[in-house]
């Protein structure tokens, strides 16, 4: 795959160096997508809809799918390729009846014992006024409460952006793994950069400054591991990057059968209650 | 005296030869912050009304002292985890703005280690563990501080079989801690499903305003959400929320009232309706089943957890 490279780097090959360019990667147009790894790293796809309460998001998509012959549910954000698909799905700002939908299909995988596998890549929750009236902020809460207590192994993979709490209403998980040029921050470059400076022109700063690459958040600790990208970035060899991804999940779904259910929930409790750094 | 009539900063002081000569150094008035109302206060019926405005019913921001002295009763409040005070786990610095000078300064400058307070107390005889967010520091934004002291009152609340009662206010989440901050919201979360697992309610208010990550986590999770009177509660803010889709939202958006409307919380009090609210809700989760079964209940129909369910 060629990317027509929009992204400033210093040169196809070069690894990047500043996290600003991390962020120009993670959002680079030809980058793979949660429906690019369901083909490429999954078989059998077939996609679940709505929320049963409102609407079908088509800011998040899942369904049931098969992990080299075991089946799985894939639940991820979903960008667009071009600017008509781009509007359908927000660009991957996902609104209250994602979180449902998300959350309707990970009580379909507790109830049937499969793990869940959850792609992160949004650049923030979706910021109007129907969002608002239909609960966002209850619906990521929901979500959250939820994951930290489902019967089932949670494997989180960021394959973009991971922006803000629309991230983390599908990343509480046993397992948080990054692809090496994925970002994953409490608000998209620009939106911290308009908090802290009214100035969301100063994207590039605020990225700096709030450490959000995966070697960042490894060291951390936040994360659990990150995914080696083909060489110039995923959207260069879309399947390289699906077989990487393939071969972890495979890994650690592996590591997590061996791991009583009442285990893991509490180890997924420890490991967030243990984040923070503080005086006292 | 003339000025006092100007439009101005919210709070005004009266010039000195104007003062009773009874009077300590504050000021006796004070100005309704509404845009629309600006009457002018007599602040000592202004806090008899527990700074809401007798004309037009706005309901002033409190700080979390002021907070918790019109909520519980007087002297029961035992402040925990008082030094907690926030780390700088980035070394945050942008733009020549360091975190960690901000944070001196804003102890500096209001003498606050952190944006929760919290604490035990009673309320009309009633056990619970509090947490209050101020929104004077930094507001009240949710750093590692907040979520440690969110997590250990509700592990308190846990071990002592009392309520959980949290009073939120929140700019959203803390940016200079960046990563950490977001993953507050599943540390809390994550507490706060412990307390479900054993059954001890969360009481969850929401108060102007209530933004961002706050509202997406804990805070928005209460088994009861009780919403302030006129309170801006949601996600996104209408600031941002105007930037980006370009329109202009209705007044009343985002408002408690409109909450209500579209069915995310329970309740919508005035402020002097709080506290008898909360002593109301206080009482019926004492007289269930499993809390505080040894209390004698006031109308004698309460069973013990031992004979089954009432």
């Amino acid at each position: 795959m060629s990317g027509n490279a929009r992204v400033v780097l210093k040169s196809a090959d070069a690894p990047p160096t500043t996290a600003w360019e991390r962020v120009q990667l993670a959002r680079h147009p030809q980058r793979p997508y949660t429906l690019d790894y369901l083909q490429l790293a999954f078989t059998d796809f077939v996609e679940l809809h709505g929320d049963r309460l409102f609407a079908d998001d088509a800011a998040i998509v899942g369904g049931l799918a098969s992990l080299t012959g075991r089946t799985v549910m894939v639940i991820g954000h979903q960008k667009g390729r071009d600017t008509r698909e781009n509007i359908l799905r927000r660009f991957g700002m996902a609104r209250p009846e994602g979180y449902r939908k998300a959350l309707r299909l990970m009580r379909q995988a507790e109830k049937f014992g499969m793990p869940i596998v959850t792609l992160i890549d949004i650049p923030g929750a979706d910021p109007s006024l129907p969002a608002e009236e239909r609960g966002q902020a209850f619906a990521i809460a929901e979500n959250l409460l939820a994951m930290t207590e489902l019967k089932v192994p949670i494997v989180s993979v960021v394959i973009g952006e991971g922006g803000s709490g629309g991230a983390l209403a599908l990343g509480v998980a046993d397992r948080v793994l990054m692809m090496a040029n994925a970002i994953y921050s409490v608000a998209s470059p620009e939106a911290a950069a308009s908090i802290l400076w009214k100035d969301g022109g100063r994207g590039a700063e605020a990225a700096e400054a709030m450490k959000i690459t995966a070697p960042d958040l490894l060291r951390f600790g936040v994360i659990d591991g990150i995914i080696p990208e083909p060489d110039g970035g995923a959207h260069t060899d879309h399947a390289a990057a699906a077989q990487a991804v393939r071969d972890v999940l495979v890994e650690q779904l592996a590591v997590l059968d061996q791991c009583e259910i009442a285990d893991l929930i509490e180890q997924r409790a420890a490991r967030y209650r243990g984040i923070g750094v503080f005086r006292s | 005296m003339r000025n006092l009539f100007r439009k101005g900063p919210a709070y005004v002081t009266v010039p000195a030869q104007a003062r009773a000569p009874a009077q300590t150094g504050d000021s006796l008035w004070v100005r309704c912050e509404n845009e629309r109302c600006r009457e002018l206060l007599y602040v000592r019926e202004f806090e008899n009304n527990l700074n809401v405005c007798h004309k037009c019913e706005h309901h002033a921001r409190l700080s979390a002292r002021e907070r918790v002295a019109q909520l519980v009763d007087e002297d029961s409040f035992v402040e925990h985890d008082k030094d907690l005070a926030p780390a700088d786990p980035l070394d945050f610095v942008a733009a020549g703005e360091a975190y960690r000078h901000k944070v001196e300064e804003t102890f500096e400058r209001t003498g606050k280690r952190e944006a929760a307070v919290c604490g035990t107390a009673v309320l009309d005889g009633l056990p619970l563990e509090l947490v209050v967010l101020d929104f004077a520091f930094m507001g009240a934004s949710m750093g590692s501080v907040v979520g440690e002291k969110i997590v250990r009152a509700a592990d308190r609340a846990r071990a002592a079989g009392s309520v959980l009662l949290t009073v939120n206010a929140s700019g959203g989440a803390r940016m200079h801690e960046g990563i950490f901050s977001l993953m507050q919201m599943a540390k809390t979360v994550t507490a706060l499903a412990q307390l479900g697992a054993a059954r001890v309610p969360h009481i969850s208010v929401l108060v102007d305003p209530t933004l961002g990550g706050v509202t997406a986590s804990y805070a928005g999770v209460g088994d009861v959400i009780v919403a302030e009177r006129g309170a801006l509660v949601g996600f996104a803010g209408p600031r941002v929320i105007e930037q980006i889709t370009k329109q202009k939202l209705p007044p009343d958006a985002q408002r408690a009232a409109f909450l209500l409307e579209h069915g995310m919380v329970d309740l919508v009090v005035q402020r002097r309706e709080l506290r008898p609210t909360l002593v109301r809700l206080l009482r019926l989760y004492a007289a269930m089943s499993r809390l505080h079964v040894e209390r004698p209940a006031g109308n004698g129909v309460v069973r013990d957890a031992s004979t089954g369910p009432a």
